[in-house]
């Protein structure tokens, strides 16, 4: 029997259209609802995590002059507003929110190859933000662990949220990954298997790359979080002792015994690294295809940027126990995964050099997007040189659990991606909703972001190097910390509740568009696929009764000789479309 | 193409002709099959995980190792047995014989179906031992191991319930085979599962 790709199946799926509202728009297997539904219910919990960063924000600026923020409360604020934005936000609205929307657009598919896996891999994510949420109603509130869950503390009594606070994050993180599970296994063999004809791997657009990459290393390090998860839940519940030693507790000896607190700190960040590349990955994805669009340019060096994305995601699982310098380590350990933190360095500067490479000599235009893009460049560098800072032992000991350590995350893995995400948000949305939204409003947007964020996480920096610790819910008169570090910590507040307040020029903007001026169907001149549906937005099945045929890369910019400064992806070489060579610009 | 070969591709020399250089093989077969050995790295990297966790447990001075039930020898048997069956079950599918898949697996699940009971016998066995306190570090990774391995069986045998009824309402082979197939690769897969970690027990 001849297979009849799913993809192909035309008939079937003018059937299989959806009619009713509930199945339109609720329980929707049609790939760009899901994806619409992942994006805004992980922006709706990231304005929550925004806000519980507002209040740890105003408690460092101003100790004890809130009654409302207790510091059992300060602790809750810190690991919840930690974990959304890392899981619950990030990793959902990448992975769960643009892979879903722009796999198959991109590859030139009609949807992902399981449709209703997909469906439910959204349900199931809700079902985790639920509990997390929840959490906040039960006896103690959430857990005050830290976003990082350390054992013993996690789940002895005196941490906020130790009973069941706990218990909910476990369960809720348990959940959350087979909602992943379920929606990494349809992106991967979407990507692998529904791809249009002539859309060869490598002539897919970064950004398919950097989250089927992504996605790969989410499968595969989402599972260490899955063990520890299940072998904390049996410590806190059944009273096991896998991660719990014998601690004295109020002057009696707890239950445990013998458990080893730093094998939870091996399986959590042989998570919790990759899990920064699943966020990183995506965000270099989409800048790479937004910077060329805009620079009218085609990407500078696209299969080293191809096998950079490969080589980071590779190397991502050899370098955890980078979080674990103060822990103790055999100093060969130590030896061994600085080289290894310093080399994944390499191609992550590859990028770098490239994405400004393509900027050289482009025919920029400062668009909403492309702002985002280049503001993310700053920050990604900046988080980056500090991050070779701590991969240096002797460098880190003193630095970590500072703010050095806070202000090189957040630069690198709060800001960047961040900016990288409303990057793809004003490039796509006119796809999306089909109308255009106020530039304006988006370039003032773009910034207070950019230059808020800054003053917000470039004097942590400082403070850190001065030893201010991380995590504390205030300092009293503490020695080594002077009072212009008081000063310091007020200026940054008022910078964060500005940003804060700044996103609401976003959101308004955003909302205020959907009933604004139609778009162009291709607004940006852009050569991926996702931009030549014959409907626009695409309608369900995306391609009319056929195909797309794809004939080139997604670069073909300012191609010598065209008659436009793009070629879409699906143009047939004809004469004077036959593309550019970079290797021989000149013909 | 080698998948080097592929990442080597210089994708900006424009092919002259439409669809140059397909590399895909669409058709809900291989995506199903595709998506399975996703799965299946998935759960490696779990079980992975939680050896290596057993291994590092080990060595803080409260361990003490325990005797293993020899019950386990037995359920062992029947799971390779499980394993040869699915195999048969999947060589009729593949050669049309519908008879063959039925009996082969209806079998293979009964046996799977003993291999769980037998697993829970143990842990039975365990604990009128008095071994059974959670307070034990080997009782308790012991319980851990075969408990998750236990539940990826008994997840393999929602599909096959399936499978198998239909393989019994009398339908054409070739609707059958997949799910045959794909049952017998997550069969093939937990029995190296179940022998790593029965090693890896009996070895401590
Ligand atoms: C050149 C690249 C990088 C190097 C060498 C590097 C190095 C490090 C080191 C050594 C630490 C541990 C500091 C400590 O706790 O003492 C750290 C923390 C961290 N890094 Fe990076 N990093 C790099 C890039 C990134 C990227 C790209 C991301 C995310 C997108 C990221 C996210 C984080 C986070 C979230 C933490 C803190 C986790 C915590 O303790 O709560 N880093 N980095
Ligand atoms: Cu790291």
């Amino acid at each position: 029997m001849a297979y009849v790709a799913i993809a192909d199946r035309d008939h079937e799926h003018e059937l299989h259209d959806p009619h009713t509202f509930i199945t339109k728009y609720v329980w929707s297997q049609d790939h760009k609802v899901i994806a619409i539904q992942y994006s805004l219910t992980a922006i709706f919990v990231g304005v929550i995590a925004l806000l519980l960063s507002g209040m740890m924000r105003l408690q460092l600026a101003f100790p004890d002059s809130f009654s409302f923020i207790a510091p059992q409360d300060y602790y809750q604020f810190v690991t919840i507003h930690g974990m959304i934005m890392v899981i619950y936000l990030l990793t959902a609205l990448f992975l769960g929110g643009f892979g879903n929307y722009l796999i198959p657009l991109m590859c030139g598919s009609r949807d992902m190859v399981f449709p209703f896996m997909n469906m439910l891999s959204y349900w199931v994510y809700l079902l985790s933000v639920i509990i997390l949420l929840t959490s906040f109603f039960v006896p103690g509130g959430p857990t005050g662990a830290g976003w990082t869950l350390y054992p013993p503390q996690a789940v002895m009594q005196g941490t906020p949220g130790s009973s069941w606070g706990i218990i909910l994050m476990l369960v809720s993180l348990g959940v959350f990954i087979v909602a992943f599970t379920m929606g990494g296994l349809n992106y991967v063999t979407t990507v692998l298997q529904a791809r249009c004809k002539g859309m060869t791997l490598m002539r897919m657009p970064l950004s398919v790359w950097g989250i089927f990459i992504a996605t790969i290393l989410g499968l595969l390090a989402f599972p260490a979080l899955l063990v520890s998860a299940i072998m904390m839940t049996l410590d806190a519940t059944i009273g096991t002792s896998f991660f719990m030693p014998a601690v004295l507790e109020a002057g009696m000896q707890n239950d445990h015994e013998g458990g080893s607190p730093i094998l939870f700190q091996h399986l959590f960040w042989f998570f919790g690294h990759p899990e920064v590349y699943i966020v990183a990955l995506p965000a270099f994805g989409l800048v790479s295809d937004i910077l060329a669009c805009h620079a009218r340019k085609n990407i500078f060096g696209y299969r080293q940027m191809v096998w950079a994305i490969v080589a980071i995601g590779g190397l991502s699982f050899i370098v955890w126990a980078h979080h674990m310098y103060v822990s103790g380590m055999d100093p060969y350990f130590g030896f061994f995964f600085a080289t290894t933190t310093l080399i994944i360095a390499v191609p992550t500067a590859i990028k770098v050099y490239n994405w400004v490479l393509t900027l050289y000599e482009g025919d920029i235009h400062l668009r909403v997007p492309m702002l985002f893009c280049i503001g993310f460049i700053f920050t990604f560098i900046h988080g980056g040189l500090t991050g070779l800072f701590l991969g240096n032992v002797v460098v880190d000991l003193p630095l970590s659990d500072t703010y050095f350590v806070v202000g090189h995350f957040h630069m690198v893995m709060g800001v960047s991606p961040v900016l990288v995400v409303f990057a793809a948000i004003y490039h796509w949305y006119p796809k999306i909703t089909g109308k255009m939204y106020n530039e304006t409003m988006g370039k003032w947007h773009f910034w207070f972001t950019f230059l808020g964020a800054y003053s917000i996480y470039l004097p942590m920096h400082y403070l850190g190097i001065l030893g201010v610790p991380r995590r504390y819910f205030s300092y009293g008169p503490t020695e080594f910390i002077p009072e212009s570090a008081q000063a310091m910590n007020v200026g940054i507040t008022y910078s964060a509740l500005f940003v804060a307040a700044a996103q609401i020029l976003f959101f308004v903007n955003m909302f205020m568009s959907l009933r604004g001026k139609k778009s162009d169907p291709n607004p940006w001149g852009a050569t991926t696929l996702e931009w030549r549906t014959p409907q626009h937005p695409p309608k369900h099945g995306n391609w009319g009764p056929s195909l797309p045929t794809v004939y080139r890369w997604a670069y073909d910019y300012s191609v010598p000789g065209a008659a436009k400064d793009f070629i879409s992806q699906d143009e047939p070489a004809a004469p004077g479309a036959e593309g550019f060579d970079p290797e021989h610009p000149n013909g | 193409m080698s998948i080097l070969g592929k990442l080597a591709e210089k994708s900006w020399l424009t092919p002259s002709a439409a669809g140059d250089g397909v590399d895909m093989n669409t058709g809900p077969e291989p995506a199903a099959k595709t998506a399975l050995a996703l799965f299946i790295a998935v759960l490696t990297s779990i079980f992975f995980l939680f050896a290596v966790g057993y291994r590092m447990r080990m060595h803080q001075p409260d361990w003490e190792a325990i005797s293993d039930p020899g019950l386990l020898w037995i359920n062992s048997v029947a799971l390779v047995l499980a394993s040869v069956c699915m195999h048969f079950a999947r060589k009729s599918a593949l050669s049309g014989d519908i008879r063959g898949v039925r009996y082969a697996l209806t079998l293979a699940g009964a046996l799977s179906i003993a291999f769980l009971v037998g697993q829970f016998a143990a842990w039975g066995i365990l604990r009128e031992s008095g071994l059974y306190a959670v307070q034990s570090p080997a009782t308790a990774f012991f319980m851990l191991l075969t408990g998750i391995h236990a539940l990826h069986l008994f997840g393999g045998l929602v599909v096959w319930a399936r499978a198998a009824a239909r393989a019994w309402q009398g339908i054409e082979v070739k609707r059958i085979r997949l799910s045959v197939e794909l049952c017998t690769t997550y069969w093939h897969f937990l029995l190296l599962v179940w022998y790593v970690f029965f090693t890896l027990l009996l070895l401590t």
